[in-house]
């Protein structure tokens, strides 16, 4: 707590002196490597302007994120009385944190959407990467239409569907039950998938899967045991993807489930975590941030591998 | 006869296996999609609520009501407002990062972490963080614009001390569509990412060989040959924001009155908290034919895109 605490109130201090420190170290590496010419002083000077745009930009996309960062330590007193979002005038406080876990269904909405998130993902690979290697490789005209209308599936808003969804789910007793979820989130990751996945398989060379039907595998042996291994990154990074896809689904979480302790994170924190006009807002904020930060990281970890699958899937292969 | 060509083990019959791969997950989509959009149809057209379960049929009685309710009117017309106005603001942004973030610079990795967060985190908790920023009275922003001179008395903007951001009519609209802005940016900026990374090099080193410069080569090489994947990102992002209620339904509920109100969150209203699915489906179903005449303006730009 001593340690976070001096963060958090020397907050602005540290962040300035950090961001200076690392430009520091940085020129002074280039220094040493390319000597202190004027060559190398016009450089700087020429891409600051550069990293001045990325620094804005930054800062828009952080604001947010930094903010509930800075508030989910705030006592009450600092936070609503003569407020000053910036800076804490009184001791940062770990209690809204810790009510958060305890006081509130936080964790039961992180176990239901692990719940989901795991069961669905499963469910989507075992129905689209078999569908995805078909669109690849094996089916011509029509399987070429048939990963069309797939695109165009995937491409229909869950607002245009929640209603019958709804009746559906409750016909089948299924309402109040994250089992509900698990039935239809498949509707839309299953075409994202497979769309995602065709692009990966159609990077693995077609040779490979040649040599392995003149060594005397069969097409479905070729498929498990060469192709899928040597695509393993790309179905690393759809199964993130998907998993975050479920995450973040909102409008069937709100419809479907009524009931606090089978809600989602999504659907839970927004609704449950504020009680009529009564807004917790340290818990709040900070049920949030903990939530963007792995997932943040998440996609940045794969963005690239999501980059290329995406190229792949749109430039024929 | 012809003779097929065929493998002379089954498990080696290219179209056979092909079939067999395919099928569970059409399958599973037309059960999961397709029946749901034809329900949704019959929906429209029949009296059901949510206690009434049985489907009579009523003509086009729920989507005349529908129709001329002035207040689906304005919702129409708010939708069609904020995912136009939106998405200009979304592309001139998505162009600018996706041509920083395909280079190479320091700090890149922790700067592409920051600039994704809005879109990595899901949207629902996201708009909390943007609930605070903009709350009627302990506003960050406001606060900052205090400090600043700009609030308060003989404030430039206001006398007042807050602005109100989701209060008032302009400012919750200007705030909705801020927002919306903020968390799809990235989408869009990936899907450029992914074009740019696709234009073949030995253009790009043909174009530096005859002397074309930075600025020169992106105008004239990279825009264009990105083009009909811009229309694609610009598409995906005119269709997320169509039918997204998720924005609205934490930050304003459609308020003040009915300004920031939109399609989805108008047929959650009427359709799940007043329980008349009929009409609820009827609203949604309006949006349908906007979203088709969008999906085939994209596939054929796609399309043509191949070709060449």
């Amino acid at each position: 707590m001593n340690a976070l605490g001096f963060v958090l109130t020397n907050f602005w201090a540290l962040l300035v002196l950090a961001f200076l420190g690392l430009v520091g170290l940085r020129i002074v590496w280039r220094v040493r490597k390319f000597g202190a010419t004027r060559r190398e002083l016009r450089h700087v000077l020429r891409r600051s302007p550069f990293y001045f745009v990325v620094l804005v930009f930054c800062f828009f996309a952080a604001a947010p994120f930094l903010i509930m960062f800075l508030h989910t330590f705030k006592t009450d007193g600092d936070l609503y009385r003569r407020p000053q979002p910036f800076v804490y005038r009184q001791e940062p406080t770990l209690e809204h944190l810790d009510a958060l876990f305890t006081n509130t269904a936080y964790l039961d909405f992180i176990r239901n959407s692990v719940l989901v998130g795991v069961a669905v993902v499963i469910i989507t690979l075992l129905l689209s990467l078999p569908a995805a290697y078909a669109l690849a490789r094996l089916t011509g005209r029509w399987g070429e239409r048939a990963g069309i209308l797939m695109f165009l599936v995937y491409l229909v808003p869950p607002t245009l569907l929640f209603i019958p969804m709804f009746r559906i789910v409750v016909l089948l007793g299924l309402k109040d039950s994250p089992l509900s979820l698990i039935v239809v989130y498949p509707s839309f990751t299953v075409p994202f998938s497979m769309w995602l996945l065709q692009g990966f398989f159609k990077a693995v060379p077609p040779e490979l899967e040649e040599a392995a039907l003149v060594d005397g595998y069969n097409r479905v042996e070729a498929f498990l045991r060469v192709v899928l291994p040597l695509s393993l990154p790309g179905i690393i990074s759809t199964v993130v993807f998907t998993f975050t896809l479920t995450l973040h689904e909102f409008i069937y979480g709100l419809v479907f489930i009524a009931d606090t302790s089978q809600r989602t994170l999504s659907v839970g924190v927004p609704t449950e975590l504020i009680l009529g006009d009564v807004y917790f807002w340290q818990p709040l904020l900070a049920a949030a941030l903990i939530i963007a930060i792995p997932v943040g990281l998440a996609y940045n970890l794969f963005l690239d591998s999501l980059v290329q699958g995406f190229t792949m899937g749109a430039v024929k292969g | 006869m012809k003779l097929l060509h065929l493998g002379n083990f089954p498990l080696d019959n290219r179209r056979l296996i092909g079939a067999l791969f395919l099928t569970p997950a059409l399958l599973y989509i037309v059960l999961l999609v397709g029946f749901p959009f034809v329900l949704s149809i019959a929906f429209g057209f029949s009296d059901v609520t949510v206690g009434n379960t049985d489907l009579s049929f009523v003509g086009f009685r729920n989507f005349l009501a529908v129709w001329e309710n002035d207040i689906f009117r304005q919702v129409f017309e708010t939708t069609i407002r904020f995912t136009l106005i939106s998405q200009v603001f979304i592309l001139i942004f998505a162009n600018i990062l996706a041509v920083i973030f395909t280079q190479e610079f320091t700090g890149k990795w922790f700067a592409r972490f920051v600039f994704i967060l809005p879109w990595a985190t899901p949207v629902s908790l996201a708009m909390i963080g943007w609930l605070w920023m903009l709350d009627t009275k302990y506003s960050p922003i406001d606060y900052l614009l205090l400090q600043l001179g700009l609030l308060g008395r003989g404030g430039l903007l206001s006398d007042n001390r807050n602005l109100f951001w989701l209060a008032a009519p302009d400012l919750a609209q200007i705030s909705v569509i801020f927002v919306q802005v903020w968390r799809m940016t990235p989408l869009a900026t990936v899907i450029l990412m992914a074009g740019l990374s696709s234009i073949p090099t030995d253009i790009l080193d043909q174009a530096e060989v005859d002397g074309s410069r930075f600025m020169r080569t992106l105008l004239q090489i990279k825009l264009p040959l990105i083009l009909p994947i811009m229309v694609i990102a610009l598409l995906f992002s005119m269709i997320t924001m169509f039918g997204d209620m998720t924005v609205v339904y934490v930050l304003t509920r459609g308020g003040p009155v009915d300004y920031t109100r939109v399609l989805g969150l108008y047929s959650f209203q009427v359709g799940i908290e007043g329980g008349n699915l009929a009409q609820g489906a009827a609203i949604s179903l309006f949006a349908f034919p906007l979203l088709l005449a969008m999906a085939i303006f994209m596939l054929r730009t796609a399309s043509r895109a191949e070709v060449r």
